[in-house]
């Protein structure tokens, strides 16, 4: 019995070596070009190329040794507790959760509503910046698109690959609407997320039609378009100069952030001049908002519309027959989502006081798709978990100054931000196929209710 | 009430492209009656029950509906005039759990009568009952039939379409599933509009059927007759039944 588990721990040994090589080769040969080889421009203004071949070892090395820990340690571990688990017979859907688990929600909600002044008491007003700004309205923006993009793709299974086209609309119209006219950000909100919505319909009718592949094509030429629009229509967009000073948003028109101004809002409450508080301020903006997201796209689920939306992404012929409209439904879950879009969008512009054609490239609808997909179609609590670690993750590279101890001071690790992106991805898609959250709470109940495991849900189609 | 045609089909030819799939079709279906309608593979009745229902709209002929021309309504607002339709390959949404596929059944009256409605589709299909709240896809084919068949119940029809309710189920399981539809025959006094290729079971359960070769109804007449006529005998059921 000895003898035999030995042999078998040498032989995942050598297996788990040779595997190992492989993986090496591997990465040598798809890195040897993007990382082994950079092209640089010198005095000169020629194209030279110059190699990295101690970075280009390190990727080989971490592919390699990976490896050998996946096969040789990882995967037998999982085993043995697959094993174990099987044969205990305990099944895991029965399992009874923690005080954690059933609270979650209301942790995580008094968590972010404590999140800016415990920040401020820590790092005090000006060191707040980084964590509420980069990191709080940061995330929360992102989870609202892709709160929003969930109503679109993962309720009605609309594949939208040009949602950030919603996204830009909100944002010019806030932008050139404040600019032109001078309203104010608590009407132009509403406004840019009307506009948006009038969007998603317009786009929606071509596309009717349409499923799956050729909509997302569609909605990516969709996406491309705004995109050029903006770019090209220089007498009012400004082109790629982009739109500067966007006023600020006020507290509710009564208080304003202007430094200066007789009615700013921090010394009506005696606090020291600083834009942390404004960020502060639009911290809790953004969290209303997608509070909102999030209530009105629970509220819809029960809704005569929403399951008419989880039907659609279903079956289409049986909806229509069961006297569903499919076409007011599905331009409905445009507009719908184009509407929450348009919200985020013109808050993107009051925060940034600044917007271009360049903040609305394909890459950001395929962010907020990926972080929809990631967290599993149709969960609210699993996209929201995936957008903390996609775009916090990303952000808290640029904090990662400690790594140029390791790579040598030209190491720039935002630069690896979408590397890691992809890698957090493919590793997410091979462990939980259907996302963070792939359970999905039913709707109808008759007594009490029960959750279906994630394990009984179809792999994501459509 | 019986006797009164519900649903009238006449002169219906409905074509894919440039092809035609039904050539002329006249079928009536009165109130209270199970009428089926059997044929070969590609004989054109799916593509009849899809005309009934919009999709593909006939080309010329007429579809009524207790007295009202629906030829060239939209599917959905046929379905709304109350005929149901469990459709071929049953359709039902397999990500969803039982009862919300019951649910969207429901919708046309917005749950109105849902929980009466439920409890009534659960003494019909008692399997149901047990796996209410599981995922439709997660059904056997048998159960997914009653679903589908429960689905239509639930927005409470005036005409019960069924396209091929036995298709790759066991004869054990379609002997249940016809004995229900013969049920909510009798005690609702339930139209049903059956289509069959396993023709046995169907002219056994009719009041009346129609025989359809290429996109055209040849014979027709009570159950018992066609069950007896020799021509019908040799082409559906002599070589399935022996």
């Amino acid at each position: 019995m000895n003898a035999a588990s030995e042999t078998g721990s040498t032989n995942i040994m050598s297996k788990a070596l040779r595997e190992a090589a492989f993986a090496g080769a591997i990465a040598f040969g798809m890195f040897l070009l993007f990382v082994g080889i950079e092209t640089y421009q010198d005095i000169d203004n020629r194209l030279v190329w110059r190699t990295r071949w101690g970075l280009l070892a390190i990727f080989v090395i971490i592919a390699a040794v990976g490896r050998f820990v996946t096969v040789g340690f990882i995967r037998p571990h999982i085993d043995r507790r697959k094993l174990a688990k099987a044969k205990s017979g305990v099944l895991e859907i029965s399992e009874e959760k923690g005080f954690f688990h059933r609270h979650f929600l209301k942790i995580a909600l008094i968590a972010l509503l404590i999140y800016p002044p415990m920040s401020v008491m820590l790092f005090g007003p000006q060191g707040s910046l980084k964590y509420v700004d980069n990191f709080g309205i940061q995330i929360l923006i992102y989870v609202m698109l892709a709160w929003g993009l969930n109503i679109v793709v993962g309720l009605a299974g609309l594949l939208d690959l040009g949602y950030v086209a919603f996204y830009a609309v909100g944002a010019y119209s806030y932008a050139l609407l404040s600019s032109y006219f001078g309203l104010s950000f608590w009407v132009l909100l509403p406004l840019a997320g009307i506009l948006a919505a009038m969007w998603g319909v317009i786009l929606g009718f071509p596309v009717l039609r349409l499923r799956g592949d050729y909509l997302a094509i569609v909605t990516l030429a969709f996406g491309e378009i705004i995109r050029l629009v903006l770019l090209n229509w220089t007498d009012v967009t400004k082109g790629t100069f982009g739109i500067s000073g966007i006023a600020k948003a006020s507290v509710f028109g009564i208080w304003s952030f202007n430094v200066g101004a007789p009615d700013y809002f921090p010394k009506a409450l005696g606090l020291a001049t600083s834009s942390a508080w404004y960020k502060i301020f639009l911290f809790y903006v953004i969290l209303a908002l997608c509070m909102l997201t999030a209530y009105v796209t629970i509220r819809l689920r029960r809704m005569p519309i929403g399951r008419a939306w989880e039907a659609l992404r279903e079956d289409e012929i049986a909806c229509r027959s069961l006297g569903i409209n499919t076409v007011t439904t599905k331009l409905t879950a445009f507009a719908t989502g184009a509407m929450f879009g348009g919200f985020a969008g013109s808050f993107f512009a009051t925060r940034q006081g600044f917007v271009s054609p360049e903040s609305f490239v394909f890459l950001e609808s395929a962010v907020i798709l990926a972080i929809v997909v990631l967290g599993g179609m149709g969960s609210l609590t699993g996209i929201a978990i995936a957008a903390v670690v996609m775009v916090g993750g990303t952000e808290l590279l640029r904090e990662m100054e400690f790594l140029k101890l390791i790579f040598g001071p030209d190491f720039t690790p935002e630069l690896y931000r979408m590397l890691l992106f992809g890698l957090a991805m493919i590793i997410v898609m091979l462990f939980k196929p259907r996302g963070f959250v792939g359970s999905r709470q039913p709707t109808a109940f008759l007594k009490q209710r029960k959750a279906v495991s994630g394990s009984f849900t179809k792999e994501g189609h459509g | 009430m019986a006797g009164e045609a519900l649903l009238k089909v006449q002169g219906v030819e409905t074509y894919y492209g440039n092809i035609r799939a039904l050539a002329g079709v006249d079928v009536e279906v009165n109130r209270g009656e199970i009428v089926s309608l059997i044929g070969a593979n590609g004989a054109g009745k799916s593509t009849l029950m899809m005309t009934i229902c919009g999709s593909p709209q006939a080309r010329h002929g007429q579809v009524i509906f207790d007295g009202e021309d629906i030829t060239k309504l939209p599917t959905h607002l046929i379905a709304r005039k109350r005929i149901a339709q469990s459709p071929e390959g049953r359709r039902i949404f397999p990500r969803m759990t039982v009862l919300e596929n019951l649910q969207m059944g429901a919708n046309l009256d917005n749950l109105k009568f849902f929980k009466e409605d439920v409890e009534k589709i659960f003494t019909l299909f008692p399997r149901l009952k047990e796996r209410q709240s599981q995922r439709g896809g997660t059904l056997s084919g048998g159960e997914q039939q009653m679903l589908s068949i429960g689905r239509a119940l639930m927005a409470r029809p005036k005409l019960l379409l069924l396209d091929e309710p036995s298709l790759g189920l066991a004869p054990l399981i379609v002997k249940g599933i016809f004995e229900a539809i013969k049920k909510l025959n009798t005690e609702e006094a339930l139209t049903v509009f059956l289509v069959e290729q396993n023709a046995f079971a169907a002219l056994k359960l009719s009041d009346r059927a129609y025989v359809m070769v290429n996109g055209k109804v040849t014979m027709s007449g009570s159950g018992k007759e066609l069950l007896a006529n020799p021509e019908v005998r040799a082409a559906y059921l002599e070589g399935g039944r022996h």
